[in-house]
């Protein structure tokens, strides 16, 4: 039963992060919803390695992965947002919608 | 498992719940950014009760020094600097609250409805020395993908930020010493 | 060996670490009095310590929209992340907490530091603690990452992230004989995280105190221990790390174990008095150029060695 309410724990993590992602404008609001739910895999990933493989490391590789995109994530997110902004004086998702179809 | 790491999970796992709601309902900007700080360091002891005392080091290590640089740069790029004002900057918040409510709800109906595996093989006695030997050897295609990902990220990122060149620095003839910078370096170049 | 400590040791290491603290204070006291050309003497080595009833005691200064919240936990969060880092430590074969992954614990609570100082430097609401706590993010991303290759130079040395493994795999020679870099590398990080001497640069004196400025009565005294707090871990952790822990001849190795941290402790409390204040904008530049190519190939030699023996 640990297992079942682990993930479902990292499954609210994940449409927690998943919500704030959808919902909010301002950019850098975005990535800490994208953060939130790439937390909740790695819990996801942490459980599945420890109650159904733990002899198999990658469960663990898993995390590793996670953690190495959150770091992408957060690098290529501010660049972007410093090189629109410094461009446009954007720093919210609906004013930077001219490709929008 | 015993009752300790039952209970640790129990705890780590509420907080990180808090913590992740309150991300998206509290005003102040340097409060949602240690919220989610808090989050995901819960996040990070879940992992480490889990048996993974490594990874869920580095993820707490990570997460704060992630965090902190998100602090700047959110007071940085967000209106209402000081924070001290209420802030409701969302659009379809109803559209997106439908969504991750059936995203949630179909997650949970798969977590309770598959018929999960019985458990395989036994924990290694240094679950760390597993991750390493696994980076460095049958994974080892996974970690250089890793490494040239983050290489790319550096550079790519460094390129978008930055608005000036090597002929801002030296010059249109790159031949400026020494260079025309913003802010003096330590080393004189 | 190292074995887990009982519980009481859970008391005596931040009663140790406080006594260590207490002792570079004092001695910094001492220090500056001789260099002021007042007396050296007894007197001298308490001044630090009679201001302490008074900013118990005293009522803390009140200022129109602080952060209470963030601004108190992020000066606690100062010396508790010093005390938390002690505790994989080994002192005479005994650890308090012996973690498998130690090394990285420690580096995680000196983080802690980031998020403490900044949060001390938000809370009150004012300028000057404000560029104080951006400062010492500046610092932090220069000397963060030649403090954890010198970290990792020695775990790869021993082969093990665990702290009483590096200690006991220093049989013979030193890892700061043949790891001099990793050595000063980490011997200046430990000035930099506990923001002392020619690191005080987000507590400057140009900042009318920086992040110290509005910070007033007990939250001061927190801050102001957790400086020295943290100067006494990294000393005591340079113990294990690179001189061998409590190994030595003649004394039984809690002696050793101290004696060595004691003269770490003085050489640090010494060299901070005679360095001038640098300014991030110019040890950023240092630090990426210079110090993080060095120690990347110090983390070379431990691993030729290792792979050749």
């Amino acid at each position: 039963m640990t297992f079942e309410l682990i993930l479902v724990l990292a499954a609210g993590l994940f449409c927690i992060g998943l919500f704030g992602a959808l919902s909010q404008q301002s950019i850098v609001m975005i990535m800490m919803g994208i953060e939130l739910m790439i937390g909740g895999i790695i819990v996801a990933a942490a459980c599945f390695w420890h109650f159904l493989a733990p002899d198999a490391p990658s469960g663990q590789v898993i995390v590793v992965a996670a953690v190495v995109a959150m770091a992408v994530e957060m690098a290529m997110g501010f660049a972007v947002t410093t090189a629109i902004y410094r461009a446009r004086q954007v720093d919210m998702t609906d004013m930077a919608e001219c490709l929008k179809g | 498992m015993t009752t300790t790491d039952l209970l640790l999970l129990g705890v780590l796992g509420a907080l990180a719940l808090t913590g992740g709601v309150l991300v998206f309902t509290l005003d102040s900007m340097a409060r949602v950014t240690f919220s989610l700080l808090a989050s995901l360091a819960c996040a990070g002891g879940m992992v480490t009760v889990l048996g993974l005392p490594y990874l869920g080091v580095v993820i707490v290590l990570m997460m704060v020094m992630e965090m902190v640089i998100m602090a700047v740069f959110m007071i940085a790029y967000m209106m209402n600097p000081a924070g001290l004002m209420p802030m409701s900057m969302l659009h379809n918040k109803r559209g997106s609250l439908v969504i991750s409510a059936v995203a949630f709800a179909a997650l949970v109906v798969g977590i309770f409805g598959v018929s999960w595996p019985r458990r395989t093989g036994a924990r290694p006695k240094d679950t760390t020395f597993q991750v390493g030997m696994s980076l460095m050897g049958r994974q080892m295609l996974t970690m250089v993908t890793l490494g040239f990902v983050l290489l790319a990220t550096m550079v790519g990122a460094t390129v978008l930020a930055t608005h000036r060149g090597r002929y801002d620095r030296f010059g249109d003839g790159l031949d400026q010493r020494p260079a025309n910078d913003p802010a003096g370096g330590g080393v004189g170049r | 060996m190292t074995e887990a400590g009982a519980w009481w040791t859970l008391l005596a290491a931040p009663a140790m670490l406080l006594a260590l603290a207490g002792l570079a204070a004092a001695g910094h006291a001492v220090l500056a009095a001789r260099d002021a050309g007042r007396p050296v003497g007894p007197a001298a080595m308490v001044r630090p310590f009679t201001g302490v009833p008074r900013a118990l005691l005293a009522q803390p200064r009140r200022l129109p929209a602080p952060d209470v919240l963030l601004w108190r936990a992020g000066v606690i969060t100062v010396p508790v992340a010093a005390v938390l880092s002690t505790l994989v430590i080994p002192f005479g074969g005994v650890t308090v907490a012996d973690l498998s992954v130690g090394v990285v614990w420690f580096n995680a609570m000196e983080v802690l530091t980031w998020a403490g100082l900044w949060l001390a430097g938000w809370g009150p609401d004012a300028a000057f603690p404000l560029v104080g706590g951006y400062r010492f993010l500046a610092q932090g991303l220069a000397y963060e990452l030649p403090l954890m290759f010198a970290l990792i130079s020695a775990a790869t040395g021993a082969q093990s992230l665990r702290v009483g493994d590096i200690a006991t795999s220093q049989q013979g020679l030193w890892y700061a004989v043949w790891m001099p870099v990793a050595f000063i590398v980490y011997l200046a990080g430990v000035l930099a995280f506990s923001f002392l001497g020619p690191f005080a640069y987000p507590a400057g004196r140009d900042l009318a105190g920086g992040v110290m400025s509005e910070t007033s009565g007990a939250d001061r005294l927190v801050l102001r221990a957790g400086r020295w707090l943290w100067l006494a871990a990294g000393a005591a952790m340079a113990v294990p790390l690179f001189l061998g822990g409590g190994a030595g001849p003649g004394m039984p190795a809690w002696a050793w174990q101290a004696v060595k941290t004691l003269l770490v402790l003085a050489a640090l409390v010494l060299a901070l008095r005679r360095l001038p204040m640098i300014r991030a904008d110019r040890y950023v530049e240092f630090a990426w150029v210079v110090l993080i190519p060095l120690t990347i190939v110090q983390v070379l030699v431990p691993a030729l060695v290792d792979l050749n023996r």
